[in-house]
């Protein structure tokens, strides 16, 4: 008989080698199901894992995997924020969506102008955009008590329909004889956000990703907002004892995930997706929610959980396209991964005893 | 553009997109948007890359990607294809324009196509499309032929050109042969989505429409049509892309609501594009095809139909084959009552493929 143990503290040792278990039980889980596939796994595994990096095109997947993983990272990076303070923003997708809305919106407000100023304008419309979006679950949530769980997702179900109704009616590109989908931003000088430098992949939403995680970082170990964040999610009624002021965290964190959200809509609508169009949410916004997990919630964590999640599907298409996968194969992939590591983490909180006759 | 430069220095060194030897076999790629177990657009698609293998035997290799999102990563995929060593690249879906043009740009040596597009910026994209109005003409006149309630629907994905083709084919050959025959459009805003497309389709039911016509690509609607049936409706339905003829019966075994089928049949057009790649002569070109090349086909009438309706439906069938009927000749109204062709005037190709009018007799307004 096996019996979990609660621990008095969560074990810092497991906390870190969770996440690397949970890759490599993904990894045979991975095996297995590839065999069963009838293809070969170990090619399957080398085309996802290894030739984006270092295989014969790994020029041009390098620079894939920062425009992958620079989203998500950006997202996690607030999501994390929040979790860790108990804040459960479940809704960063919608947050992304409504700041690619408005970013884009504001934008193509002075088509076809070519004035530098338009981009910044856009990136501000578009952190203000995802803000506002945070701020209605952190409101409700303030005011009349509301679970931000459920009204941040719901959102996005509302976002989606804004975003339905921006690709087909008022953002819809007047020259393209009625077909679905705002003009093209990357090809528009004013609003592009085209690779800072050629051939890395990397382009303002890197960058912003870069400075999310310095700040982020620098916020939780040096602040007295991280401290209280920290507090707050450890110790909730010590924190309230404490003088921390619940209400103002929720709206900073909420704020703060929201906005991060909303720009990397923006840099996308921007850069990689190009328009606002019908399925321009491609679910970054959840899958950030992995990634911040798999980072352990930890800033530096988060980049190399977003590098890995951007692996999985930069190779996983390779993959996919290659090898003849099926896409569902891969998305199982990723998601076996979550499913590890959730399993795994109940040794960082339990110890597991071998346990004997009829005792207790 | 760096990565040409890249690209080209690459090449210099021969390491990618070898030069085409005699006997390789021309790599040929497929981008589809859904899966290919989808039962409707993506599985034709599918069916078009098999009959490439089939026709071409060992001179050709083909590689395919199913489901991939119309937006950022569709791009990714398709340069993935293009290093890889496709030859041809047949992107099936009208939300990869941009990409695919953006792709060719870089791999000039690759020809594109895309379907259902308008984009051609680069001489190695080229666009094709199938005529499928031309199969509405059949439905429509089977449809106005069917109903009782003279209340037909047409569960419409985008209002763009293509789709508003359909919804007036379909009217105007309804109209000829039941007069009083009204029209009710629904807009899903997917191509594939089976609960909006099943929600639409039950609330036509619950309107008095007896006859759905479809412009999604899913089952759903038929489905619901079906279980309308089972508690004693008498709907009627059309397969859509695929023939979808798993629904030509009810669950008691009586006909069922799918009455015949518009298939998109793309094999003549991919066997003849990469036959065009073998030989050399691939050009870019705008295709569009329709019932005489043999791209849109009307699957199986079922006996639900009447022989009187079946008749009139395989008299347009032949008439439209043999090219001496055009399912826009005139006289045609606009809905404003304008008019829009004379009698005995045909429809200009330029006009139907920016079509934003409904024709005279459709309620309601296109959204805009």
């Amino acid at each position: 008989m096996i019996r979990l143990e609660r621990r008095p503290t969560p074990s810092r040792a497991w906390g870190a080698a969770s996440p690397l278990l949970a890759v490599a039980l993904t990894m045979v889980a991975g095996v297995l199901m590839f065999a069963a596939l009838g293809k070969d796994p170990v090619e399957a595994l080398r085309t996802i894992f290894w030739d984006p990096v270092f295989g014969e095109f790994a020029w041009y997947f390098r620079g894939q995997l920062l425009v992958k993983a620079g989203p998500l990272i950006l997202i996690a990076v607030g999501l994390a924020m929040g979790f860790r303070a108990g804040v459960w923003n479940i809704g960063a997708e919608g947050q992304y969506i409504v700041g690619a809305i408005c970013g884009a919106a504001a934008g193509l407000a002075f088509y076809p102008s070519d004035s530098w100023l338009i981009f910044p304008f856009m990136v501000i419309c578009g952190a203000l955009g995802g803000i506002a979006w945070g701020m209605i679950p952190a409101l409700l949530k303030v005011k009349f008590g509301t679970n931000e769980i459920l009204v941040s997702l719901m959102l996005v179900y509302v976002a989606e329909n804004l975003l339905a109704s921006a690709a087909v009616g008022w953002l819809r590109n007047p020259d393209a004889v009625g077909f679905p989908g705002s003009r093209n931003l990357s090809r528009w000088d004013a609003s592009s956000n085209l690779e800072l430098i050629a051939g890395t992949g990397l382009h303002w939403g890197g960058v912003a990703a870069i400075i999310a995680v310095i700040f982020a970082y620098v916020l939780l170990t040096r602040h007295l907002m991280g401290f209280q964040i920290r507090l707050a999610g450890a110790a909730p009624r010590a924190a309230r004892f404490g003088g921390v002021n619940t209400a103002r965290l929720v709206v900073f964190c909420l704020g703060f995930s929201g906005m991060l959200a909303g720009l990397a809509g923006l840099f996308e609508v921007t850069g990689p997706a190009g328009q606002v169009s019908i399925d321009f949410a491609s679910g970054y916004g959840f899958t950030a929610i992995i990634v911040a997990f798999l980072g352990r919630l930890n800033p530096l964590g988060i980049v190399a959980a977003g590098l890995l999640m951007a692996l999985t599907y930069v190779g996983g298409e390779a993959a996919s396209a290659n090898l003849g996968l099926p896409g569902a194969a891969i998305s199982a992939f990723q998601g076996m991964l979550l499913f590890f590591l959730l399993a795994v983490d109940v040794l960082t909180n339990f110890r597991v005893r071998i346990w004997q006759g009829a005792t207790a | 553009m760096t990565l040409k430069t890249l690209l080209a220095g690459a090449m210099a060194l021969g390491l990618a997109a070898p030069a085409l030897a005699q006997d390789d076999p021309v790599k040929v790629g497929f981008i589809y948007v859904g899966p290919i177990g989808d039962g409707g657009w993506t599985f034709q698609h599918d069916q078009g890359r098999l009959a490439v293998e089939e026709e071409f035997g060992d001179r050709v290799e083909t590689v395919f990607q199913e489901s991939v999102p119309e937006g950022a990563d569709a791009e990714r995929a398709i340069t993935q294809m293009a290093l890889g060593g496709a030859d041809i690249i047949f992107t099936t879906s009208f939300g990869y324009m941009d990409a695919t043009n953006a792709v060719a740009e870089k791999f000039p040596d690759v020809k594109f196509e895309h379907a259902t597009g308008f984009k051609r910026e680069h001489p190695n994209v080229a666009t094709y499309d199938a005529r499928f109005y031309e199969g509405r003409a059949v439905t429509g006149t089977l449809a106005g032929y069917m109903t009782e309630t003279n209340k037909i629907g047409y569960i419409g994905s985008f209002p763009i050109p293509e789709v508003i083709q359909g919804i007036n084919s379909s009217f105007l050959h309804a109209q000829k042969v039941n007069p009083d025959v009204e029209m009710v459009v629904t807009w899903a805003y997917t191509w594939f989505d089976p609960a909006k497309e099943a929600d639409a389709a039950r609330a036509m039911i619950d309107q008095g429409v007896d006859v759905i016509l479809q412009h999604t690509d899913s089952t759903a609607p038929q489905a619901a049509a079906q279980e309308a049936n089972a508690n004693g409706g008498r709907v009627f339905t059309f397969g859509q892309a695929s023939d979808m003829i798993a629904f030509a019966t009810n669950e008691d075994g009586t006909p069922g609501p799918r009455i015949a089928s518009i298939i998109d049949d793309w094999s003549p057009y991919y066997i003849e594009r990469v036959g065009a790649v073998i030989d050399g002569t691939w050009e870019q070109q705008a295709s569009w095809g329709g019932m005489p090349e043999g791209e849109v086909v009307i699957g199986e009438i079922t006996d639900a139909v009447p022989a009187e309706a079946k008749a009139a439906a395989e008299e347009m069938i032949a008439a439209i084959t043999d090219g001496s009927y055009h399912p826009f000749t005139g006289p045609i109204n606009k809905q404003d009552g304008s008019v829009w062709l004379e009698d005995g005037e045909v429809a200009d190709d330029g006009t139907l493929a920016g079509m934003d009018f409904y024709v005279e007799g459709i309620a309601g307004d296109i959204p805009n």
